[in-house]
């Protein structure tokens, strides 16, 4: 026993870590989210945009999964307390490094003491700052994914505090410097269209209903969080009243009594009551994501078999991409 | 459960990577027919254990599946939750019989007496209906360890209230209509509260982590205020 806290504690000092100054508006450690758990009640949680998480690892030579914090709005500081090489992807959150304005979507070696300061999003809701190797977090019920509500994952399964210090793994081999070219980056659009898959209790809404909702633009309400986003726009009915409660998937469309559509994401409930309509095309969610209250969305149905191809091909373009990493100037 | 097996109704699209069997229609309330069909079908499949499957959520007359698109294309799916929806039940997890002590009281349950009075009840009759009966864990959900269990009698079932507490304390014991559970954590809610359990319904450090599984079943045991202290509540 004392021998293993004794090299507990020397990894400690070892250990590379960073210390986070200041959490912004919101930051969550977040690896891809929490599966197979659903029969306890727990949720997914994860990355809203699971593009940009991706990337941010992929740059800086890291698993997929690897745990990154998910920076929403901005407004985040980081002190690195050792050597680190960390990107930023995701919204338009201007980076700089000890005052000097850096690229996003490439990866950076950040000496001991520098500090990391990421401003206020430009444009988009959410950035992902990882850094090589990951951070270092425990997993609980096998994943290091912060869901606030359940007081799971991440820290104590809370929020990033102001001065928590950030345990790093240390890195493999020190990766070479990455750059995702331009053209391969996602287009986020500012009033995107949205594709659902139609399903669920979609047959109980008329075709006027449905037309309703597919010719017209829904705006982001102020209640949008990791959860879901409930949107305003014309109200859309459904024949039925309440349902027996059933499974929710990510990007489902509910429509309450009051027939505004809200669309739950992330840290979704597991179970609920109210009819859908559809799911919004998980291919689609990242647009969503990087979305601030007010924005506006339009809707398109979407066949199941196209979907499927859609991400199938999603999937080998980001495999192609991988291969046709820039070395940052 | 029940030798008379009930079919699968439909099996539609949820999204794109998640497909929902139905055994149940979505307005037909709690059957318990369905709920065994359910059952079977999710642990069907969990026997199957299909490379695609990532997770799923049964419920009262549903079974959500979610599978990884890269390894199974949605015809396959649908394939294999029909024939794991029509496949004999497999010798799956026995269901146990968990009972949960409650304390029953204003002071646990501020509803308690406004329910008994709504329903021309004495708060013993109350009590003694609620614990007379044996509830099925139909559906694990809305929060972690969170049991929905089914169903409530007739006579002592209630409509949510009117404007939802914003904070329903940790093990309080609730009905909403024909449906009763114990919350697991401090949340919101609109059941009405009629006594507090002291065994907690989820603790990330037990093993196991819950007391309940779906398709288990419970029975609550009335318990004194000091019974109630002794076996950790808090009031």
């Amino acid at each position: 026993m004392s021998s293993d806290n004794t090299s507990t504690n020397t990894q400690a000092h070892t250990q590379p870590h960073a210390t986070l100054v200041k959490p912004g508006v919101l930051a969550l450690l977040m690896d891809a989210g929490r599966f197979g758990q659903h029969g306890l009640g727990l949720t997914t949680g994860g990355p809203l945009d699971a593009e940009a998480f991706f990337w941010a690892n992929a740059l800086v030579g890291n698993a997929p999964e690897a745990t990154a914090i998910e920076v929403s709005v901005g407004g985040l500081e980081l002190r690195a307390d050792t050597p680190l090489t960390l990107a930023v992807t995701g919204a338009q959150m201007p980076l700089s490094i000890d005052g000097k304005p850096q690229p996003l979507w490439q990866s950076h070696r950040v000496p001991a003491g520098s500090l990391v300061k990421l401003a206020f999003a430009e444009s988009g809701a959410r950035a992902y700052l990882a850094v090589a190797g990951g951070f270092a977090v425990a997993p609980e019920f096998g994943s290091t994914a912060t869901v606030v509500r359940e007081s799971i994952g991440g820290l104590d399964g809370k929020a990033l505090g102001a001065g928590t210090t950030l345990p790093l793994n240390p890195p493999a081999d020190a990766p070479a410097l990455a750059r995702l070219p331009e053209p391969l980056r996602p287009e986020y659009a500012t009033t995107p269209t949205l594709r659902v898959l139609e399903g669920y209790q979609v047959a109980h809404f008329s075709t006027a209903q449905r037309a309703l909702f597919y010719s017209n633009e829904y705006s982001l309400s102020q209640q949008c969080d990791r959860m879901g986003f409930r949107l305003s726009g014309p109200a859309l009915k459904c024949a039925l009243g309440g349902i027996v409660s059933e499974g929710i998937c990510l990007g489902a469309i509910q429509v309450p009594a009051d027939g505004q559509p809200i669309i739950l994401l992330n840290d979704r409930q597991t179970i609920g009551g109210y009819p859908k309509i559809g799911s919004v095309f998980t291919g689609d969610l990242h647009l969503l994501a990087q979305l601030m209250p007010g924005a506006k969305v339009r809707f398109a149905p979407m066949d199941a078999a196209c979907a499927h191809a859609e991400l199938l091909l999603a999937e080998r373009r980001r495999q192609q991409a991988l291969k046709q990493l820039e070395t940052p100037s | 459960m029940s030798d008379d097996k009930r079919p699968l109704l439909a099996i539609e699209t949820a999204g794109a990577n998640a497909m929902i069997a139905y055994f149940g229609a979505p307005d037909a309330g709690i059957d318990d027919q369905a709920a065994s069909a359910v059952a079977a079908c999710a642990s069907a499949l969990r026997a199957a254990a299909p490379c695609w499957l990532v997770d799923m959520v049964p419920s009262y007359g549903s079974l959500l599946v979610t599978y990884n698109p890269l390894e199974a294309d949605p015809l396959t799916v649908r394939a294999t939750l029909k024939r794991c929806a029509q496949g004999e039940a497999t010798a799956g997890r026995v269901s146990q019989l968990v009972r949960l002590p409650v304390y029953y009281a204003p002071e646990a349950g501020p509803d308690l007496e406004a329910l008994a009075e709504r329903a021309k009840l004495s708060v013993a009759e109350v009590v003694s209906i609620h614990t007379e009966t044996l509830y099925r864990v139909y559906a694990i959900g809305f929060a972690p360890g969170f049991a929905y269990l089914g169903e409530v009698d007739e006579r002592i079932a209630a409509p949510r209230l009117a404007t939802p507490r914003t904070k329903v304390p940790k093990g309080a014991v609730a009905i909403a209509d024909r449906q009763t559970a114990v919350y697991p954590a401090p949340s919101p809610g609109g059941w009405n509260l009629i006594g507090r359990c002291p065994t907690p319904m989820f603790d990330p450090k037990a093993e196991p982590t819950m007391p309940v599984q779906s398709g288990d079943q419970v029975q609550f045991y009335a318990i004194s205020r000091e019974e109630y202290l002794a076996l950790g509540g808090s009031l």
